[in-house]
C-alpha cells in the first residue's frame, strides 16, 4: 500500500471536480484529483454536441472542448491527478480524513487529507426505477450509455429506436441516432410538458420530424432475446386501442428518465443526504454533515448546465480554503422551502458572506414571483417569466441585506423561507 | 459420424439438477457430457428463483421431495466448503397473524418434526420479534427453522459445472436436443442413443439423464419415454437496493396457502433484498414477462410481513418459471419405456435445496440399473476460489492488487467488481453479458449496468476476440450493438 498526503482530495475529475481543484490550488492548497475513468473530463467527453460554456466562456463549445478548458486550467497549477482510480472508502481519524483508492497502475493508495470534495456527479435512472413491465431483452439502454457507445466507441446500438423520456440527453440522442442512420420512431414523455429545454425540442425533434408523445408512457416491453417492440398508452388510461394505446415495433429503446446524484461512498462515510435532491445536505460553505467533507456539482444536486456546476464548484473550492485556513464561517441561518419549491441548495445562509442559492420549482407556470422572506419580512422579490421543474432558478443574497432586514424584524430565531407564487398555475 | 464423441452418460440440461448430477457422476470413471441449449449454464429455471434453502417443514413426509429436501439441506455446508458459492444458513421464519394461522403453523411444525427437520421451534410473538426485529408488530407467533438459508442459485450452478468440468465432464452449451436416434441392434444391450442438436451437432451416449427443466416433457417424448406435461408456473420477484431498510436477517415466510408457500421477504447473501414470488399458471414456457398488476400484490404482501419494505428501493424486477407436474412432487425415476434413461422432472421448489440429494439419488438409480461405478482416484471435490474484491478487507484488497493489478481496476462501481473477477468469469466460459453479470454481479447493482456495460464489452472483446456485434446479452439474437457506424451515415 502506498501513502499520499494532501490538503484536499477531490473525488471526481469532471467539470465540477476540476473547477474546485483549480480554485483550491490557485489559492495555495496542495490538491489531488481522483478520477475513475482513464481520462479527465467526466461525462462531457461523450457530449460531442455544442451548447456548453455560454455562461462561463461566452462561447458555444462542445462537451470535449469544455472539458479541455477545465483540464488546461490545471496546467499552470500543481494539482496531482490520479486517473483510472476508484475511491472505495472514506474514514475519519483524529481530525483528518483517510481515503482509499484503487487503480491498475498505483495499486492501493491511502490518502490522508484535511478536506475532501465530493464531485462524483450523477447517474441515470433506469428501467428498474420506472418499473416498466414486460420481458427483459437486450437493446434497452440508458440514453447516456447509448451516447457513449455511439460517440466514443463508434457503434450503432440499433436501427429502429424509441426513446422514453424527453430529458435533454434523450433529445440529443434522438438527433444523434438519426444522424447515424437509425429511425427514431417517437419520444414518449409521461408529463404533459417536455422535460428538456425548448431549444432541444426544436433542434433535435422538430427538425427531424420525430413525434413527441406528451402524457404517454411505455406500458410494456416485448421481445425474447432482442427487444421487438413497446406498447405506448396515454397516461391514466388502461390498455386497448380504444383508449388511444398503440404498439411501436422497434429494436432499440433508450431511457432518458432522470438523473440521480451518486452518493454511495458519501453515505458510507456518514454524510447526511437530502431527501429531495438525493445529494448531501450542505451548509452555506458547501460543507456536508461530516466536518471537512464538501460537495459540489451534480453529486450535490443535478444541474441543467455545466456552467452552473463549474461556478458552484469554484465557490465550493473557495470555502474549502477558508476552512483549511481556519476562517470561521460565522453565523448561519437555516433555509426553508416555502410554497411550490422542491428544494433550495445550500440549506444555510451565511450572515457574513455572499450567498448564491439554487432552487427548483415543483410546478409550471407563467408570471411567477420568487419571494424570499426572513422573519416575516421580504428580503428579495423577483418576477420570473416562466418556471418549470426542469429549469433551475438561482438568486444571490448579500449578507448585509439579510442582516439588516433581520434586525428590522427584531426577531432572533428565524429561518429564511424561499417560495414561488404562481398566479396562473398550469399544472403540478 | 465416426468423429462423433461417445459418452457413457449424457446429461440434458445444465440447471441445478443436471449440474449436480454431472458433478456427482464425475467422481467415477465415466465419460460424461452435459448439454445446455442456452449460451450459458443456469440460464433456465435455475437463474430466476428465490434462492431459498428450505427448512424441511413445508411438505408432507410421504412425498419424495420432502425426503430429498431434508437430505439436500444437510449437504450444503460441505458443498459450500468445496465450491465457494454464496450461501448462508440464516434461518427461516414463518409469521402468523391470527390463531387460525397459528393452527397451520402448528401443522407445519408437526410436519417438520415428522420430516426430521433439525432445530425447528414454535415461537410466540416475543420470540419472533427477537429473532427478527423488523417484523410487523401484529405478528403473534410463528415457526423458526434455523437450518433454512439462502444461496445465490446461479453461482451454485456455475460452481457445480466448474467442478464437473474440472473432473472431466464435457460441457456443450448452445446444444438444443431436437432429434434422437438409436444405434446398434435393437434388443441388444449395446444400443446407444445419438442426440442431434438443432444446429446439426451430434453426440452419442449410453445413459441419458433428462434434467431439461421446463422442457423435460419434450425430451422424454424424443426418447420414446413416458408421457407427461410440465406446467410452467410463473413467479415474479422484485429486487431492492442493498441500502434498503427492509433488509432482514432471516428469510420471512407468510403462512402458506394450499397452492403456494406465499410471497416472501428474502435477504440475499449478497446484501440486497428480494420480495416475491407470485405464482401464476401460464401456457408459454418462454413467458418471462413481468406485469404491472402483480406489483401491488407483492408489495402489499411483503409490507404486511416487514413494514419497512418500500417501492422506492426497487432496483429491478424479473420473472422465473417453475417446471411443475400435476401431482406436485418430483418425478425422478428410471424410465420404464426407454432403456438407461433417467427422468429428473418436475423439479420445482424445493429443487434447489434438494439438488445435491437429487444427484445422489440419480447416481443410485443408475447403479441399480446396472451402471458400474468405479471411483476416480483423481477426483477433486474442490474448485479454486475466485476472491471477490467487495468481500475483502482493506488488507486483503491491498494484497490482491499486489498479486494481480487487475484487482485495482474497479469496473462496476455499484457492486465493486474488479477487472480480475470479470476476466475470471470469461476464462470460465461466461462470455455473454448476463453470464458475466451472474458470475461477478457487475451490472446487478443500482445502476443496472449503465456505467459498467461498455467496460465489460471492452474486456470481453479483448479476452475472446469477438467483434462488437457478436457479443450478446444472453446468446441467440440478443445482440448489443448492430454494427459499426458507417462513415457515409455520419455526415
Amino acid at each position: 500500500m502506498k501513502h499520499a498526503e494532501f490538503d484536499a482530495v477531490v473525488i471526481g475529475g469532471g467539470a465540477s471536480g476540476l473547477s474546485a481543484a483549480a480554485e483550491m490550488s490557485r489559492r495555495g492548497a496542495s490538491v489531488a484529483v481522483v478520477e475513475r475513468e482513464e481520462s479527465l473530463g467526466g461525462i462531457l467527453n461523450q457530449c460531442i454536441h455544442n451548447g456548453f460554456g455560454l455562461h462561463q466562456y461566452n462561447e458555444e463549445l462542445t462537451g470535449p472542448e469544455y472539458a479541455e478548458r477545465c483540464v488546461t486550467a490545471l496546467d499552470k497549477l500543481s494539482v496531482t491527478v490520479f486517473t483510472g482510480m476508484t475511491v472505495t472508502q472514506m474514514e475519519q481519524e483524529e481530525g483528518t480524513h483517510l481515503l482509499y483508492g484503487f487503480s491498475r497502475e498505483s495499486g492501493m493508495l491511502r490518502f490522508r487529507c484535511r478536506a475532501i470534495v465530493l464531485a462524483m456527479g450523477c447517474r441515470e435512472r433506469n428501467r428498474g426505477n420506472i418499473g416498466t413491465p414486460g420481458t427483459r431483452p437486450s437493446g434497452i439502454f440508458t440514453a447516456g450509455l447509448a451516447q457513449r457507445l455511439v460517440n466514443i466507441d463508434g457503434m450503432v446500438p440499433g436501427r429502429e429506436c424509441v426513446i422514453v423520456g424527453s430529458g435533454d440527453i434523450g433529445l440529443i440522442m434522438a438527433r444523434r441516432m438519426t444522424w447515424i442512420g437509425a429511425r427514431v420512431l417517437g419520444v414518449i414523455e409521461i408529463q404533459p410538458y417536455p422535460a428538456g429545454i425548448t431549444r432541444n425540442i426544436v433542434q433535435c425533434l422538430r427538425d427531424f420530424d420525430i413525434p413527441l408523445y406528451l402524457s404517454h408512457s411505455v406500458t410494456r416491453i416485448y421481445g425474447k432475446n432482442r427487444i421487438s417492440g413497446v406498447d405506448v398508452a396515454p397516461v391514466g388510461k388502461a390498455g386497448g386501442e380504444a383508449s388511444g394505446a398503440f404498439h411501436i415495433p422497434c429494436d432499440t429503446l433508450l431511457l432518458s428518465v432522470g438523473l440521480v446524484p451518486e452518493n454511495e461512498i458519501s453515505r458510507k462515510a456518514g454524510v447526511r443526504l437530502h431527501p429531495e435532491t438525493g445529494g448531501p445536505v450542505v451548509d452555506a460553505r458547501y460543507m456536508t454533515s461530516v466536518p471537512g467533507i464538501f460537495a459540489c456539482g451534480n453529486v450535490l444536486h443535478v444541474h441543467d448546465l455545466v456552467d452552473y456546476a463549474s461556478e458552484e464548484a469554484r465557490r465550493c473550492g473557495e470555502s474549502v480554503l477558508d476552512f483549511l485556513s481556519g476562517v470561521s464561517i460565522g453565523e448561519q441561518i437555516r433555509v426553508r422551502t416555502g410554497r411550490n419549491v422542491k428544494y433550495v441548495v445550500p440549506g444555510r445562509l451565511s450572515v457574513t458572506g455572499k450567498n448564491r442559492f439554487y432552487l427548483r420549482s415543483m410546478v409550471t407556470g407563467t408570471g411567477a414571483l420568487l419571494s424570499v422572506r426572513l422573519g416575516g419580512s421580504e428580503v428579495l422579490s423577483r418576477k420570473l417569466p416562466y418556471v418549470q421543474p426542469s429549469e433551475m432558478i438561482s438568486f444571490d443574497l448579500a449578507a448585509e441585506e439579510a442582516i439588516s432586514s433581520r434586525l428590522a424584524s427584531g426577531e432572533e430565531e428565524t429561518d429564511l423561507e424561499v417560495s414561488l407564487e404562481i398566479p396562473k398555475k398550469e399544472g403540478t | 459420424m465416426s468423429m462423433m464423441k461417445n459418452y457413457d452418460v449424457v446429461v440434458i440440461g445444465a440447471g441445478v439438477s443436471g449440474a449436480a448430477v454431472a458433478r456427482r457422476l464425475s467422481a467415477y470413471r465415466l465419460s460424461i457430457a452435459l448439454l445446455e441449449k442456452e449460451i450459458d449454464v443456469s440460464f433456465g429455471v435455475s437463474k430466476a428463483n428465490s434462492g431459498v434453502i428450505h427448512g424441511g417443514f413445508h411438505h408432507s413426509p410421504d412425498l419424495l421431495k420432502s425426503r430429498l429436501e431434508i437430505q439436500g439441506n444437510l449437504m450444503y455446508d460441505k458443498l459450500q466448503r468445496e465450491l465457494h458459492f454464496p450461501f448462508r444458513r440464516c434461518g427461516i421464519l414463518v409469521a402468523a397473524f391470527s390463531t387460525e394461522e397459528m393452527r397451520i403453523v402448528q401443522e407445519l411444525y408437526n410436519r417438520g418434526l415428522a420430516n426430521g427437520a433439525i432445530g425447528i421451534e414454535l415461537c410466540n410473538g416475543d420470540r419472533m420479534h427477537m429473532l427478527e426485529p423488523k417484523l410487523n408488530s401484529d405478528v403473534m407467533g410463528g415457526l423458526f427453522a434455523p437450518g433454512g438459508g439462502i444461496v445465490e442459485p446461479y453461482r451454485l450452478v456455475f460452481s457445480l459445472v466448474e467442478s464437473a468440468v474440472l473432473n472431466g465432464v464435457d460441457l456443450h452449451t448452445n446444444f438444443n436436443v431436437t432429434r434422437v436416434d438409436k444405434s446398434g441392434k435393437s434388443g441388444s444391450g449395446d444400443r446407444e442413443y445419438v442426440l442431434h442438436s438443432s444446429d446439426g451437432q451430434s453426440i452419442r451416449g449410453r445413459w441419458v439423464i433428462n434434467a431439461a427443466g421446463l422442457f423435460a416433457d419434450r425430451i422424454s417424448g424424443l426418447f420414446g419415454a413416458e408421457e407427461f406435461r410440465i406446467h410452467p408456473r410463473k413467479g415474479e420477484e422484485f429486487l431492492l437496493d442493498r441500502e434498503a431498510s427492509a433488509h432482514t436477517s432471516r428469510v420471512i415466510f407468510p403462512v402458506p396457502n394450499p397452492v403456494s408457500k406465499g410471497m416472501l421477504v428474502i435477504p440475499t447473501v449478497e446484501g440486497t433484498t428480494m420480495i416475491g414470488p407470485t405464482a401464476l399458471e401460464t401456457d408459454d414456457k418462454e413467458d418471462l414477462a413481468t406485469s404491472s398488476e402483480n406489483f401491488e400484490k407483492v408489495f402489499y404482501s411483503a409490507r404486511r410481513l416487514i413494514p419497512a419494505v418500500s417501492e422506492r428501493d426497487i432496483i429491478t424486477s424479473f420473472a422465473g418459471l417453475r417446471p411443475s407436474l400435476e401431482d406436485g412432487d418430483f418425478y425422478i425415476a428410471r424410465s420404464e419405456m426407454a432403456v438407461r434413461f433417467i427422468q429428473v422432472a418436475g423439479i420445482q421448489s424445493p429443487g434447489l435445496t434438494a439438488a445435491p440429494a437429487i444427484a445422489e439419488y440419480v447416481k443410485d438409480l443408475m447403479k441399480q440399473g446396472g451402471l458400474s461405478l468405479t471411483e476416480d482416484p483423481d477426483y477433486q471435490g474442490e474448485i479454486p476460489a475466485v476472491p471477490r474484491f467487495r468481500s475483502m478487507s482493506l488488507h486483503e484488497q491491498d494484497a490482491a492488487v499486489e498479486t494481480d493489478p487487475a484487482y485495482g481496476n474497479i469496473l462496476c462501481r455499484c457492486e465493486n467488481v474488479s477487472e480480475a473477477e470479470v476476466v475470471a468469469a470469461i476464462r470460465r466460459g461466461h462470455t455473454s453479458l448476463d453470464g458475466i453479470k451472474f458470475y461477478t454481479r457487475a451490472g446487478m447493482g443500482r445502476c443496472q449496468g449503465g456505467f459498467c456495460s461498455y467496460k465489460i464489452l471492452q474486456i470481453l472483446r479483448r479476452e475472446t476476440g469477438l467483434p462488437w456485434e457478436k457479443i450478446t446479452k444472453r446468446g441467440g439474437n440478443s445482440w448489443i450493438v448492430r454494427e459499426r457506424i458507417s462513415p457515409a451515415k455520419t455526415s
